[in-house]
């Protein structure tokens, strides 16, 4: 290349780059307005409500059901994030969500003593069961979730069976810890115990199919246990679920505006009451009935054993908020 | 075997009855991945020739640097671009975490250094004795540039669509940054994702079959204006 010709090229480059930004211009347009089609019409005036949910209540789709109402109601354009209980608690720490959908009241707790979230309430609840292969190598039917979780260990490190489990730090994830706990085990000790303790990384549906392939154990919520059963047929049945420890609470939080200014605490509020009102409740109540003969989670009125939340803990609504 | 069967028949019924969620989703993919390559290309095929037609220290260290990008994971790019645009980042003051625009953001940073790589391959292959003919014919520096870029132009198309092609197929980003929200920010590959998560394997596997005919029909109508 000439002396010449080097001299002279950043003015062709420049050229090329304001060529290249007429170009742009119909892509930008575009991009920002992909949602104005369809059957999502945008809410007008537009506000986005973000909320992060576990992904039990959305694999079930029970949010598809719930979306809809909310919006026509408080005219707002809900965006629901899905994620594990770690990560929605880290979405909103991070306040990239206005409120989030949880299941682990331990950490639920810590991020309320934060002063990451407030006004939490409970507004449903079902239960977790171990399922596995329905010869039941490891004999754990009819036993407490602790025994079971003793017993598939031993059975596990001989390598009789295997056990899938979420690996995910989700709340489900969070539930197994607790029962290694109850049942004496260090879950470090666990982790590192063998081949048998397979740790997915994955949500609760395709850990579901990984154990139904594997033949293996597995703990799951009832409600992906049930909608996934419909849908893959699985081969591994409920052998565990009478154990007071499966009590799965499901909990909205919303975040705390003096942390993040941002945070839509308004519609927030509106949300959790809602969710806590005899509609919402109703609906919680009788979802899935149709598909599954049974409903996929309970009103939290419902819950009257060791570890529901007490009464005026959901039947008091949220006030509104003040600086 | 039943379920590739009733995963083409799925997908085959949803094309047909032209199903609007499926439609609104392939289209957001479509146009979200087009945007992308779009500005990918308006910002790395000008830099690509100043870096093409400039002689400097450390260019062959650059290129190599360039081309050990082609290989950068989708989530890494997900995860980089979703710390500075979260709330809590460096850019979260723009809020744009959970919308179509922070997808093209992460996917632009996926596809630049193949855009940048391929381009700057395209450019060099240009054979010399036309430019030495172009030279002894008078030529100046822009003319000689716009000479290449024009002699290269069908390597630079493919470097687009092989831009576009990794775009649209991507899953990290979308997930990370679009956070799969339904009539939103969910697209083919995110939608794969989560219909799999749910059990719906076929429907799943129908998605799939469609991302693929977006590519092939956008492969074609590409080859077609290259033809011209």
């Amino acid at each position: 290349m000439s002396l010449k010709s080097r001299k002279r090229t950043p003015i062709a480059g420049a050229l090329l780059i304001v060529f290249m930004l007429v170009g742009l211009i119909p892509a930008v347009i575009g991009c920002t307005e992909p949602e104005s089609e369809g059957e999502f019409p945008l809410r007008d005036p537009l506000v986005r409500f973000k909320i992060a949910t576990t992904t039990s209540l959305y694999d079930t789709g029970l949010w598809y059901h719930l979306e809809p109402i909310f919006e026509e109601l408080a005219n707002v354009e809900m965006d629901i994030v899905y994620a594990g209980t770690g990560i929605a608690l880290e979405y909103g720490r991070r306040g990239d969500v206005d409120a989030i959908i949880v299941h682990d009241k331990a950490r639920e707790d810590v991020f309320i003593a934060d002063g990451y979230g407030l006004n939490r309430r409970n507004f449903g609840y079902n239960f977790f069961l171990i399922a596995g292969p329905p010869d039941d190598p490891a004999g754990i039917a009819g036993l407490s979730a602790a025994e079971s979780m003793t017993k598939l260990y031993n059975e596990g490190i001989m390598g009789n069976v295997k056990f899938v489990s979420r690996g995910d730090d989700s709340g489900t994830h969070a539930k197994e810890k607790l029962i290694w706990k109850e049942a004496g085990f260090d879950y470090e000790d666990v982790q590192n115990s063998g081949e048998w303790y397979v740790e997915a990384g994955k949500g609760m549906g395709p850990t579901l199919l990984m154990a139904n392939e594997m033949q293996a154990y597995v703990m799951a919520d009832i409600s992906t246990f049930l909608a996934y059963n419909l849908k893959r047929d699985l081969s591994i049945e409920p052998l565990v679920d009478k154990d007071s420890i499966f009590l799965n609470v499901y909990a909205a939080i919303a975040i705390n505006p003096e942390t993040h200014p941002k945070a839509k605490i308004d519609i927030a509020n509106q949300f959790i009451n809602w969710l806590i009102s005899d509609e919402v409740q109703e609906i919680i109540g009788t979802y899935g009935t149709a598909e599954y003969g049974r409903s996929l989670f309970f009103p939290i009125a419902s819950c009257d054993m060791p570890g529901c939340p007490p009464v005026e803990d959901y039947t008091t609504p949220v006030p509104a908020y003040m600086k | 075997m039943t379920e590739i069967w009733n995963g083409l028949v799925k997908a085959v019924e949803l094309i047909i009855s032209f199903d609007p969620e499926v439609m609104q989703i392939a289209g957001r993919s479509l146009l979200i991945a087009v945007s992308s390559a779009v500005i990918g290309s308006a910002i790395c095929i000008p830099l690509a020739s100043i870096i093409h037609f400039n002689k400097f220290r450390g260019k062959r260290f650059l290129v190599s640097l360039i081309q050990t990008f082609y290989s950068v994971p989708t989530v890494a790019v997900g995860l980089f671009v979703f710390v500075f645009i979260s709330s809590a980042g460096p850019l979260g003051g723009l809020g744009i975490l959970f919308t179509p625009p922070a997808i093209v953001v992460g996917q632009v940073i996926l596809i630049t250094p193949i855009l940048l790589g391929l381009t700057i391959s395209a450019l060099n292959s240009v054979d010399r004795t036309i430019l030495d003919t172009a030279r002894s014919l008078g030529a100046g520096g822009w003319q000689m540039a716009v000479l290449v870029v024009k002699e290269a132009r069908f390597a630079v198309m493919a470097a687009v669509i092989m831009g576009f092609g990794r775009a649209i197929s991507e899953v990290g980003i979308s997930l990370m940054v679009g956070g799969n929200i339904r009539g939103f920010t969910r697209v083919i590959t995110t939608a794969i994702s989560l219909e799999t998560s749910k059990g719906d394997i076929e429907l799943a596997m129908a998605l799939g079959i469609i991302l693929i005919i977006i590519a092939l029909v956008v492969n074609i109508v590409m080859n077609r204006i290259q033809q011209r």
